[in-house]
């Protein structure tokens, strides 16, 4: 399990490893809805519940969007780059623009509990799974 | 800028220097934009998940290096599904072409993009020349 990591020293590296190996996964499926890629995601199984982590550095919560319906979730929003007037630009990598990114997760989520944080550049989606999805043990009579 | 355009994803790039780390883990090298003014030069960097302590900043022999680690506690109890990008901590650094004022840098982060100010030192600064 990537979860169980012994040596604190290799840790960061088995879930480099645990990430990589789960980018050919089939389980967030493109939907149609997709109005770009931007920006990348992770998602994670916290418990029964999910965990959608994306990187937006340089974007302010109030230039972020945040929509749920159903299963889908929209993240939209602008990104803007400045320069100081009279600058002169030695390197220029970041881009600034416009992003609008829906994904349909495969599970039942609960909408009205789903939390969204962003902190250093960081967007938390904190997606719980709803009751009626998650499965019932059932007691041989 | 055009605030209209689609915005692109881009790709995070491994760090690779000839400086080997003694950690196993994979640094990653921040997108970053330099610019210059008169007495300044300034850097900014897009560190995501790095906080203010975990940033080191070191100029030294004209060479700016940037060392910057993401709390990787963070993601403890998080099984990947699916995932789009990899994490790591951050390096780079610069090889300055103009003499700055080590005393004074100053760096400051907001929401994940760190900005570095150099003082260029006195005599790297342009000078008007009078003609006579």
């Amino acid at each position: 399990m990537p979860t169980l990591f012994p040596d604190p020293f290799d840790a960061l590296q088995q879930f480099q490893q645990a990430l990589d190996s789960f980018r050919t996964s089939g389980w967030l499926s493109t939907g149609p809805s997709a109005g770009g890629a931007y920006p990348p995601i992770n998602v994670f199984r916290k418990g029964d519940d999910l965990v959608a982590i994306a990187e937006v550095p340089g974007i302010q919560k109030s230039d972020l969007e945040i929509q749920v319906v159903g299963r889908t979730i929209r993240v939209a929003g602008s990104k803007s780059v400045e320069y100081g007037d009279k600058a002169a630009l030695h390197r220029r990598e970041r881009l600034a623009g416009r992003f609008d990114r829906a994904f349909t997760v495969p599970v039942e989520i609960d909408a009205d509990r789903v939390k969204a944080e962003c902190r250093d550049g960081i967007l938390a989606l904190y997606l719980p799974r709803a009751e009626r999805d998650k499965p019932k043990t059932i007691a041989v009579g | 800028m055009a605030r209209s355009q689609a915005l692109e994803v881009q790709e995070k790039k491994e760090f690779l220097s000839k400086d080997e780390k003694t950690v196993p883990a994979r640094y990653y090298v921040p997108t970053t934009d330099i610019y210059e003014t008169d007495d300044t030069l300034t850097v900014v960097m897009e560190l995501p998940g790095v906080e203010k302590q975990a940033i080191d900043v070191n100029a030294e022999n004209d060479v700016l290096r940037i060392d910057a680690r993401i709390d990787f506690a963070k993601y403890e109890g998080l099984e990947p599904i699916y995932t789009e990008y990899n994490i790591g901590h951050f390096a780079r650094s610069f090889i300055l072409s103009n003499k700055i004022d080590q005393q004074q840098i100053r760096a400051q982060l907001d929401d994940g993009v760190l900005t570095l100010t150099l003082k260029k030192a006195q005599e790297a600064r342009p000078r008007r020349i009078a003609i006579g």
